[in-house]
């Protein structure tokens, strides 16, 4: 299985950060969930971040809890997202890291969980609603499956902190680029540059950069920063919000903007 | 029992990273002002005659003859705002002023923790913004009207049932984006540490008044303390100084809704599991999964899928009872009450009224009961109309 060094590696090599596309499991449904992944794939996502859908998403804007609960309508559950999982697995080796709420975890079990999202294919899990204090609820089970852990820093994160973070962090540091929840944005927050600038001074674990990355350019210019890779979620799911009621259109969509984003990660700064 | 706001299993604090410093803040400013002279006089002296404290202990007689044993309401309806929401959102209202805040945001179900926000908004000269389910807004519109006559800004919130949740889950994701200058004013006894701590101390005064008012006007300490429990801030007030005398026995009652077995309900201890919502660990309405539901009470202050922390953990360690009362007594007892007394109870309070009712004839005439009546009813007026029409 491609872990996630495998692919900072390579892409360090080509001095390129990773495009990273988030879905939510199961949004709109189980089958154009899996085509959209797949696409995105194909459009040349480096790593998936993807959402087990949960019914009070706190971190999150409105665009994704609407996705949340389009998808548990949709019938998706634990058990059926591990399914979800193996098929992307079956369809290409592309590490895949979960954004999850502790309850759902705590519910299915803790150590069963990340057991089984590791026999799935998982490579990280991402608790959104669990702070590094408490962590060890998790990074005892998380490490004894083979997992790898990420945290989030966030723009209000004291120096201290960050380091205290990056020392339980062993896939890539969830770099929040702005005070706030999910959602598209039409600029790129102005202190996001420094703040990844500050982790790579405290830090060798990769920097990812999410939260209203929203246009192939501020892909770029968290790129720029020095960032490992950039995470685009909310700005992809209104495009499948956006064309409901004809998901070939969404795919088509959400195919193509990853291909824009690709291109401004690939030509050489 | 408490470390880092655990109350045995429950509490913590699950919210997100952007969060954290933010609730240290708290916690420290918390800690910093508590006992502080100043902030300790400021607050008694608006306490006093701002709010209207002490509230009386009323010995309720004949109510007391209907059931067959004394009953004394503590009247906390009486306060300012008409609820006894206005003792928590003083005391953090100057606690925000204090941490140099200058704006306020809170979540309501009933309206009532809104309006008293609202009015603490008004009186700190604070910009004031009230999160609200819609499902509230349309069920409470004289507290939103009011609400707004104070200068808050009533933001309706749609999502799930449009009730207290989704409020609080809104009045989070703005706070997380306007940590700097904002000041969330949290209205019960759950979400993260350090809210659970900080509503149980500010309520507290109930209980410190209440137990002092027995021994001067009864003579001993009360047999039973009852209040309703929806994320419990009356409750915690009502019980806190009488924790520790053991032959009080406490009851916090939940919303029945249409009867816990039809699933349409809000009682979280009665018929829930643990589980992580806004914040904390503790009993919560899920579905198998973890996926929480949607809860339904005539009452919009109870209306709510979780509870505090600490309730959860005095019921594991049976120290207080919990208990559910539906809709349908709870219509019963409101009229009962307000016929019988002359008082209009709030729909949330009744729900501890209709339990104690639902006592008669079980108790000796000399048993001595409290019932903390948390808020007035007048909000309440077209909701009981609409169930029970004036003849």
């Amino acid at each position: 299985m491609k872990s996630y060094s495998d692919v900072f590696s390579a892409l360090r090599r080509e001095k390129r950060a990773a495009l990273i596309p988030f879905f939510v499991i199961g949004d709109p449904d189980f089958d154009n969930s899996l085509a959209l992944v797949k696409a995105t794939i194909d459009a040349g996502a480096d790593i998936l971040e993807l959402g087990i859908p949960f019914s009070d998403p706190i971190a999150d804007g409105p665009t994704i809890q609407k996705a949340d609960i389009r998808a548990v309508r949709s019938g998706m559950n634990v058990r059926r997202a591990m399914e979800f999982i193996r098929q992307v697995k079956q369809y290409r080796d592309i590490p895949i890291g979960l954004l999850m709420y502790y309850n759902l975890i705590g519910h299915y079990g803790t150590e069963a969980f990340f057991r089984d999202a590791h026999a799935a294919g998982v490579n990280s899990v991402l608790v959104a609603d669990m702070m590094i204090d408490d962590a060890g609820e998790v990074l005892g089970p998380i490490r004894a499956a083979g997992l790898d852990s990420v945290f989030m820093v966030t723009p209000n994160t004291s120096p201290e902190r960050m380091r205290r973070i990056a020392a339980k962090t062993t896939g890539f540091i969830y770099t929040v680029s702005v005070l706030g929840v999910t959602g598209s944005r039409d600029t790129l927050s102005d202190s996001v540059q420094d703040l990844v600038r500050r982790l790579k001074s405290l830090t060798t674990v990769p920097i990812c950069v999410g939260f209203g990355i929203s246009k192939p350019e501020h892909a770029r210019a968290v790129a720029d920063a020095g960032a490992d890779g950039a995470i685009i979620g909310s700005r992809i799911v209104g495009m499948i919000e956006a064309h409901l009621d004809d998901p070939a259109r969404a795919i088509a969509e959400v195919s193509a903007f990853v291909r824009q984003v690709k291109a401004a990660l690939s030509t050489s700064g | 029992m408490k470390h880092r706001g655990r109350y045995g299993d429950y509490g913590g604090y699950y919210v997100p990273e952007v969060l954290i410093p933010v609730l240290e803040e708290l916690e420290e400013a918390f800690d910093r002002f508590r006992d502080d002279p100043a902030f300790v006089a400021e607050l008694a002296d608006l306490s006093a005659h701002y709010a209207g404290r002490p509230t009386p202990l009323y010995h309720a007689k004949r109510f007391s003859e209907h059931v067959g044993f004394q009953v004394y309401l503590k009247r906390e309806d009486l306060l300012h705002g008409g609820a006894h929401k206005v003792n928590n959102t003083l005391g953090q209202g100057l606690l925000a002023k204090h941490m140099g805040k200058s704006k306020l945001i809170a979540e309501t179900g009933a309206g009532q923790h809104g309006l008293a926000t609202a009015m603490i908004g008004a009186l700190l000269g604070m910009e004031t913004k009230i999160f609200m389910g819609v499902t509230d807004v349309a069920r409470q519109s004289v507290n939103v009207h009011k609400m707004k006559l104070c200068g808050a800004e009533v933001i309706p919130v749609e999502g799930g049932t449009g009730t207290l949740k989704d409020a609080i889950n809104d009045a989070l994701r703005y706070w997380t984006a306007h940590v700097t200058d904002t000041f969330y004013l949290f209205g019960t006894a759950a979400g993260p540490h350090p809210y659970p701590m900080i509503v149980r101390h500010f309520q507290s005064c109930i209980s410190r008044e209440a137990r002092q008012q027995f021994l001067e006007q009864v003579g001993r300490l009360p047999d039973m303390v009852v209040a309703c429990v929806g994320g419990g801030s009356n409750a915690i007030g009502a019980f806190a100084h009488f924790i520790d005398d053991p032959d009080v026995k406490l009851i916090g009652v939940e919303a029945g809704g249409q009867g816990v077995a039809t699933g349409k309900h809000a009682a979280s201890i009665v018929a829930g599991t643990p589980g992580v919502l806004h914040g904390a660990r503790s009993y919560l309405l899920q579905d198998e999964e973890g996926q929480v539901l949607d809860t339904e009470s005539i009452s919009a202050g109870l209306d709510y899928p979780g509870v505090g922390p600490e309730h959860c953990y005095l019921s594991d360690i049976g120290r207080a009872q919990y208990v559910a009362a539906e809709d349908a007594d709870v219509l019963e007892t409101f009229g009962l009450l307000t016929r019988i007394e002359g008082i209009l109870p709030a729909l949330e309070s009744t729900h501890a009224l209709a339990y104690v009712a639902g006592l008669k004839g079980t108790l000796a005439p000399e048993t001595v009961v409290m019932v903390n009546l948390s808020g007035r009813g007048d909000k309440d007026v077209g909701i009981v109309e609409a169930h029970r029409p004036l003849e």
